[in-house]
């Protein structure tokens, strides 16, 4: 049964206002004081987690839709990965302004200097191309091309976590967490995996035949 | 390079100078900073040098072992200060309990202060071993006993290019070094902090890149600079767990991960240790870790570090200092040493 239109615009607004969250939380903590002697790197370091979330939210889309074939979550995939460029976006406002204090020269030096930030650097320029991309002209300009530009989220995907492992320095639970996440995402892909999907979907509507 | 190694009788400058009175003269060097005659703006000595009691404000009161009490009544407050009140001004003790670097507790700066608690400090006893004539197992209260807490207000630059004043109570780790008379053989002191996972979460950790226990060194004459203390409070009271209770090393010209806490080993040796951040990354951490702007980690500038507690759009970004600030004090330990290659 087709989910109805006004749900799926619901649904939209909903995704749209949940992504906001984390945002807004941290922005609260900020203002009352309660994140700590140096706010900006809190908020670094948080939205920095923040982009990985949306990206692998973006990245769940793909398996969800062979899983359960409901049109809500192809809808909300654009909104996903502009939302995943926003984070990105807002965590080198943070760097530039909250920790080198807005010195440019700085900037420009550790961006050639310091390997992590390449890394880092790279990652968005790939999800600044994806972004400017995302509208219906390119789709119809690039043609085949379009999907071909978009596999870069794979690399953005694996440049991010090199980024964030590069910054670790001691502990590599948290991390390892992310990286299984990710990894996780992309096994879903490898075609033998992912032709299994749309199987899982009729076990879970057919339980009772599915032990047989 | 020549390493003096002091042997029991030997007389050093310091026991021929009271220490009071070469502090005085930094005092009048700092004097002179402040008059614009002198770049060096190291340490002045205070009026207060025998108050009785501190007057922190807004400082919860501690809970000290009946043996600190009488030694926090007596402490020589104010014994070291910034020469510069105004641009070195206190941390405040929130932040300074609540921004730690302390991992046996958790990598997250909260973590410390949050999963302290357990930590048992009480009693406390320390090994002396190695290249010494006077080693054992000591209670922390008897190793403390002969000398007079000082209060040293000492700037903290930590590594990851921030940094704090923090007012400890300390004493000489010179002295304590001293009683434990090193033999001829003992050039470095190397410090171990406990290991206890059941107290300390951090320590169960299975993808902990550090091999327990933290281990730290010094170069003997470090060790002995008057500058180099083992903190046992701060702002008046005993250290809060979070901050290496019961007692830490102080060594201010360094990067704080040198100043390693809740010590239950300190051995006199021959050879140079491998502290643990040198064992886990040796091309980012060395041994000397001595604060010097010149000299970048290979991840991020250290020729700026950010005074805190900051806020959003002021990050307070302040030119890091050779030796944070304690070039005239410590600068001639490394006389003709490459601070490049021995970062």
């Amino acid at each position: 049964m087709p989910t109805p239109r006004y749900t799926l615009t619901l649904w939209r607004i909903a995704v749209f206002i949940a992504a906001l969250v984390p945002l807004a939380w941290w922005s609260s903590q900020v203002a009352i004081n309660a994140a700590g002697p140096e706010p900006g790197r809190y908020l670094l370091l948080n939205i920095g987690q923040g982009i990985l979330w949306m990206l692998f939210s973006t990245l769940s889309l793909t398996p969800l839709t062979k899983l359960t074939r409901w049109k809500g979550f192809t809808l909300i995939r654009r909104q996903l990965g502009l939302w995943t460029l926003t984070y990105a976006l807002l965590h080198l406002f943070c760097y530039a302004v909250f920790i080198l204090g807005l010195d440019l020269s700085r900037l420009g030096s550790e961006i050639v200097r310091r390997p992590y930030i390449i890394v880092g650097m790279l990652a968005l320029v790939g999800l600044i191309a994806m972004g400017v991309t995302s509208n219906k002209w390119s789709m119809r300009k690039l043609g085949k091309r379009w999907k071909t530009l978009h596999k870069i989220v794979y690399l953005v995907l694996g440049l991010g976590l090199l980024h964030f492992l590069w910054v670790v320095r001691a502990d590599l639970e948290q991390w390892s967490l992310y990286a299984a996440v990710g990894a996780l995402l992309m096994i879903l892909r490898i075609p033998p995996i992912a032709r299994q999907l749309p199987k899982f979907r009729q076990l879970i509507k057919r339980p009772g035949r599915a032990s047989v | 390079m020549l390493i003096k190694i002091a042997k029991p009788g030997d007389l050093r400058e310091s026991d021929v100078t009271p220490e009071s009175v070469y502090l005085s003269r930094r005092r009048f060097m700092g004097g002179l900073a402040g008059l614009g005659l002198s770049a060096g703006a190291g340490l002045a000595l205070s009026g207060r040098a025998l108050a009785a009691a501190s007057d922190y404000q807004d400082v919860p009161a501690g809970n000290p072992p009946g043996w600190l009490e009488p030694k926090l009544a007596n402490a020589e407050w104010e014994s070291v200060v910034p020469a510069d009140r105004q641009l070195d001004k206190l941390t405040p003790f929130d932040d300074a309990t609540h921004y730690n670097n302390f991992y046996e507790f958790g990598t997250g700066k909260g973590d410390p202060a949050r999963n302290a608690d357990a930590l048992k400090t009480q009693p406390w006893s320390v090994v002396i071993d190695g290249e010494v004539n006077n080693g054992g197992r000591f209670d922390l209260e008897d190793l403390a006993k002969p000398s007079r807490l000082q209060e040293r207000i000492y700037r903290l630059r930590c590594v990851e290019a921030w940094s704090m004043v923090i007012p400890w109570l300390g004493i000489p780790l010179g002295d304590v070094i001293k009683r434990a008379e090193p033999t001829s053989k003992a050039k470095y002191v190397k410090f171990e902090t406990l290991v206890a996972p059941e107290q300390m979460p951090g320590q169960d950790s299975s993808f902990a890149l550090i091999d327990w226990p933290y281990t730290e060194g010094l170069r003997m004459d470090e060790a002995m600079h008057p500058l180099a203390i083992l903190g046992l409070g701060m702002y008046g009271r005993e250290l809060p767990n979070q901050n290496g209770a019961p007692f830490r090393l102080v060594v201010p010209w360094k990067y704080g991960f040198k100043s390693i806490k809740s010590i239950v080993r300190i051995s006199l040796v021959e050879e140079q240790p491998v502290n643990s951040w040198q064992a886990i990354a040796p091309d980012e951490y060395g041994f000397y870790a001595n604060v010097n702007p010149e000299v970048d980690h290979p991840r991020w500038s250290q020729a700026t570090e950010r005074r805190l507690p900051n806020s959003l759009f002021n990050p307070n970004i302040i030119d890091t200092r050779m030796f944070n600030g304690y070039a005239e004090e410590v600068a001639s330990l490394y006389q003709g040493m490459d601070l490049r290659k021995h970062f």
